[in-house]
């Protein structure tokens, strides 16, 4: 029977017992922080780069959150369903108030909130361009779809008559009033969650979402002209 | 009154001092944030004194960079900085400023007022850390994530006092208890990576304290006080500073020595 070299086999059985432990722990470690970055519903602030970079960019410092004017912002702690220490805001609770400054993109160190994606061609600043989410109108639960005068989504928008308008039909159940359902253009949306925070309804029937769940996506091989959402009313319908 | 005094400078004054400024710290970060003091905004991962000079945890900075990060200049200059500083004065961040120092110095003490003598519920290698070190720099470029920055209780704790703690509490907690009954100086002194960071680069500091043999009584009491006390293998033996950069220049020992046998060196100069 050959000799057991003692030395070499507990160097290797040491290595063995390193090796495990630590790809155990990493398998916890990298299960959590996957876990913790799937928040699909989370809404970033002005100029956030798409989730995956963003992730990888920010620092979580907090110095958006700290220059935010509205309080809108705030970071994600433990327990909130948002990766741990990144900024996010509940336009239900605080909508974005699109301030034309942007201070929380400006002041952020590290570029995960893009400013230079919020210049015009000019190099102005140019909030407008802010793409924080889309908002969706839930039409069975919207009042105005079923026939009530509620326009306070579309009132309450930065962008009225761009970002969302009325469309306004004939109500059939009468016969003879206008019903004002509100249609937003998510071409020009920005996700600032005004129109939510308006909404009259007990749990908002316009809500807005991260445009990469809202919106969906024809393909390249389809040239098609740009949607035009204007609505065609007839004069005598005015 | 006077010797008194004289009593608590000799013993405390750098305790006092580092708690000021850990303390002052988590100050400034809340004002900052609830009331727009521009004196210090931020977190501890990233901040900006008086809105012109930027700070960044150059730890945090490397995970991202590793997990692929576009950073902007201002993040990489910020923790350019903080590395440069830590390189000169040590593994200071540890002591002085990181607040879960003042939670595991506060298990530390209720070990010691408790008379806490149980050997450790599980053997801990204090090298654990620059493997726990390896896998954080691993797993970020793995997983394209900071992965640190999802679990650090420092993050935790400074963000947490700036911005809501949320369950992060619970976290800060485990740690206390971690230290207090199962593993003395367990985190900050076996897993911590950021310590780990911060051991690997002030190899070359130019803070260090230093120790007179001839002075030195045995008495231990620097010993019982340290934190990382392998790193006081000189005391009592030769003359020289303490070399090992995993010494947080928290300057305990020298407060605690009453025989003039441990010093503060700004000399920068090493010895043996």
């Amino acid at each position: 029977m050959a000799e057991v070299d003692e030395t070499r086999r507990r160097m290797i059985f040491r290595t063995l017992q390193g090796v495990t432990l630590t790809a155990v722990g990493g398998a916890f470690w990298a299960g959590f922080v996957h876990e913790n970055a799937q928040a699909d519903l989370v809404l970033r602030p002005p100029g956030a780069r798409p989730e995956d970079d963003f992730l990888a960019t920010c620092i979580r410092c907090g110095l958006c959150v700290a220059d935010c004017p509205y309080d809108t912002l705030k970071l994600g702690a433990y327990g909130d369903d948002v990766p741990v220490g990144t900024p996010f805001f509940e336009p239900r609770k605080v909508p974005c108030y699109l301030c034309e400054d942007i201070p929380c993109a400006a002041a952020c160190p590290t570029g995960a909130l893009d400013l230079l994606s919020l210049t015009d061609e000019e190099g102005e600043l140019d909030v407008s361009r802010s793409r924080m989410g889309v908002a969706v109108v839930d039409y069975n639960n919207c009042i105005a779809a079923r026939g009530l005068r509620c326009d306070a989504c579309v009132r309450a928008c930065p962008y009225i008559g761009d970002a969302i308008f009325v469309d306004t039909r004939r109500n059939p159940r009468t016969g003879k009033h206008a019903m004002l359902v509100p249609v937003v253009d998510a071409d020009y949306c920005t996700g600032c969650g005004l129109c939510e925070h308006a909404c009259v309804t007990e749990e908002p029937t316009i809500i807005v979402l991260p445009r990469e769940v809202a919106l969906g996506k024809a393909g390249e091989h389809y040239d098609l002209p740009a949607p035009d959402f204007t609505p065609e009313v007839p004069e005598n319908e005015i | 009154m006077r010797s008194k005094l004289r009593y608590v400078y000799d013993h405390y004054r750098f305790l006092i001092l580092r708690r000021a400024l850990q303390l002052g710290i988590l100050l400034l970060f809340f004002g900052a944030n609830a009331w727009g003091w521009r004196l210090l905004v931020g977190d501890l991962s990233s901040s900006r004194i008086l809105n012109a000079v930027p700070l960044a945890d150059p730890l945090a900075v490397l995970q991202l960079l590793l997990a692929g990060g576009a950073l902007a200049g201002e993040v990489l200059v910020g923790a350019l900085i903080v590395l440069v500083a830590y390189a000169l004065i040590g593994r200071a961040f540890c002591s002085w400023v990181c607040p879960v120092n003042l939670i595991t110095d506060l298990a530390e003490w209720a070990r010691k007022r408790l008379g806490f003598r149980e050997p450790p519920l599980m053997y801990l290698n204090r090298n654990l850390r620059y493997v726990v070190l390896a896998m954080v720099l691993l797993l970020s470029l793995a997983l394209s994530l900071p992965v640190f920055e999802f679990v650090s209780p420092i993050g935790a704790a400074a963000r947490g006092v700036a911005f809501g703690m949320g369950m992060g509490w619970a976290l800060l907690l485990a740690i206390f208890l971690f230290d207090l009954f199962v593993v003395r100086h367990g985190y900050c002194g076996h897993i911590c990576p950021l310590g780990a960071f911060y051991s690997l680069t002030s190899r070359f500091r130019r803070v260090r304290v230093r120790h007179e043999k001839d002075n030195c009584t045995l008495c231990g009491l620097c010993f019982n006080a340290c934190p990382e006390p392998h790193v006081l293998g000189l005391v009592g033996k030769h003359d020289g500073t303490v070399n090992n950069p995993e010494c947080t220049n928290c300057f305990r020992c020298v407060e605690v020595c009453d025989d003039d046998a441990l010093f503060v060196s700004l000399s920068g100069g090493w010895s043996k």
